[in-house]
């Protein structure tokens, strides 16, 4: 559609006049703050209004939208195997793990199955993007609340990682290798034994970040008793992932509704803290990091031969039916709902995204919290914007 | 800058005044989405260490930089924005579009909600292409703006053609 200059600067002066007329949050004292749309702390575009008292945070509540690509509606003219390239970009810290749920839930339409040994590929490629993420999220926890040297380590280490996921799929941040039925490739010579040290070297950062960070006093000050979540709000508000057992609900979609992944051949535990506060949030995380690293062992030194693709047409039609599949990806639970008329494209795709779960519960949080306690409480809870908006 | 507008300078100061110009970059980052990473891997981790390029991140406001990378999907609520934000930048300022997304929609070509291509709002100097690029291809970018405006003739610089990398 061809516009003239003078149409796209009405239009955009119109996007102004609208942006600006909803930042007033309904109270009637105190002053109004602005976090965002683009602010450091709010990982991307993320936009905080919260009404003060003082210091005091009266209401808060976040304005989402500024990062919405419009993905339900595109998978809708996608056939199923580029339905994929577009899902990476969801939650583009861990990208593979958004694949996966899709291709269950496909899969499942299909009735086939993919063999045992693509099976535990994706598992270790699902758990290699989970520490991709989430060692990102100790190094940005860490800045939020006033230390920079952690991002530095985390960009550094996650390069290992980085580095060993585009050996195998040849995409560094967003793979696009699970396909219906199976995965792409087989794992290049030589991967296992390099996915070990890396391994190793992964476990060293944890152990860096567990000294650098958590013993710290400054962030125990700034993280302990902070952003409280009892287990009944964190169930009520459908918080998922590290958030739910940072509030000491042991709940986790690996062991306790497994599909597709190989979580049960592996011996792993799941971690939960009973604090509920942010300083819990972090610290389930560093040891999900560690337990990640403890599974990708595991899985590595048993991946059985055999084929990687199981038999499916080339022209893929998933016949007509729902499914719904959730995966425990690094953010929470991720779920596609897929309905399908038997065509090439899905006829409806609902995306149950961690994210938008897990900031719902910010205006409830944030009440009556300290202007700076906002950063930390915002970091714990660990949202991308990608993951939020879709 | 009346004096450099007019082209009224002598060419050995001119060139003092771009190599100066060159090597003291403050960037303004403006982590949209996925590219963000990258770009925050080229700015904050030790392999790819944007400083040694004469770039300095994190500026303490717009106001402060000389130029823009916009990393990312542009959508049509975030426009404005950006629009306004870059207006903000002091003269002489650049942009370096990095990304499909923001070089031209990607693969959001065909969504109802997202700015194909942010020259539609903002003049683009470079555009770094990729979903996401690497760093590297960031800093290439980073490179090819330097010798643009080392090359610069002041009073000339809004008539450029923007540069691709390939």
């Amino acid at each position: 559609m061809a516009t003239t200059e003078s149409e796209q600067m009405a239009y955009i002066a119109a996007q102004a006049a609208d942006a600006r007329v909803n930042v007033e949050v309904e109270t009637n004292e105190g002053m109004t703050l602005n976090l965002g749309p683009q602010h450091p702390a709010t990982h991307g575009t993320l936009r905080i209004v919260a009404k003060l008292d003082g210091e005091k945070v009266v209401a808060a509540e976040p304005i989402m939208g500024y990062m919405h690509r419009g993905y339900e509606k595109l998978t809708e003219v996608r056939t199923y195997p580029q339905v994929t390239t577009l899902i990476n970009r969801i939650d583009w810290l861990g990208s593979f793990a958004n694949e996966v749920p899709f291709i269950l839930a496909a899969e499942q339409l299909m009735e086939v199955e993919a063999p045992p040994r693509a099976q535990w590929i994706r598992t270790v490629l699902f758990e290699l993007s989970r520490i991709a993420n989430i060692s990102l999220f100790l190094g940005d926890m860490a800045v939020q609340v006033g230390a920079t040297t952690p991002v530095f380590y985390a960009f550094r280490d996650r390069e290992f990682v980085l580095n060993q996921i585009e050996r195998v799929t040849g995409g560094r941040f967003h793979p696009n290798f699970d396909r219906i039925g199976g995965i792409k490739d087989d794992l290049p010579k030589g991967w296992i034994e390099e996915t070990g040290s890396v391994i190793g070297k992964m476990r060293d950062f944890c152990d860096e970040m567990e000294e650098l960070v958590l013993g710290n006093e400054i962030f125990q000050a700034r993280t302990r008793g902070i952003g409280v979540i009892p287990p009944n709000v964190a169930l009520a508000y459908g918080l998922s992932g590290a958030n739910l057992r940072g509030s000491g609900v042991d709940w986790d979609i690996r062991r306790d509704a497994n599909v597709g992944l190989v979580y049960d051949e592996v011996d792993w535990k799941v971690w939960t803290h009973p604090d509920g506060d942010s300083f819990s949030r972090f610290w389930v995380r560093l040891q999900e990091t560690r337990e990640a690293c403890n599974i990708i062992e595991q899985l590595l030194d048993g991946i059985p031969a055999g084929p990687i693709m199981a038999k499916v047409p080339l022209i893929i039609k998933v016949p007509a039916g729902e499914a719904y599949v959730a995966t425990e990806n690094p953010l929470g639970e991720m779920g596609f709902y897929v309905v399908s008329q038997g065509d090439l494209t899905p006829f409806r795709v609902k995306i149950r995204s961690a994210s938008f779960s897990n900031i719902s519960i910010a205006p409830w949080l944030l009440k009556g919290v300290f202007v700076p306690d906002i950063i930390s409480i915002l970091a714990s809870l660990y949202f991308i914007l990608g993951d939020i908006d879709r | 800058m009346g004096l450099v507008e007019s082209g009224k300078i002598p060419k050995p100061l001119t060139k003092l005044l771009n190599m100066s110009r060159r090597y003291s970059m403050w960037v303004y980052q403006w982590g949209l989405a996925c590219c963000a990473i990258e770009m925050g891997a080229a700015f904050a981790s030790p392999r790819y260490d944007v400083m040694r390029l004469g770039v300095i991140p994190l500026p303490a406001s717009p106001r402060q930089a000389d130029f823009l990378v916009v990393s990312g999907t542009v959508t049509d609520k975030m426009a404005p924005v950006v629009r306004r934000l870059w207006e903000q930048m002091p003269d002489p300022k650049y942009v370096i579009s990095m990304g499909s997304c923001a070089n031209c929609g990607g693969p959001y070509w065909d969504s109802y909600s997202v700015t194909k291509g942010v020259d539609q709002i903002i003049p683009v100097d470079v555009y770094v292409p990729g979903c996401p690029p690497r760093p590297e291809a960031l800093l290439e970018g980073i490179v090819l703006l330097q010798e643009r405006i080392m090359n610069e003739d002041m009073a000339e610089r809004w008539k450029g053609d923007p540069i691709v990398v390939e």
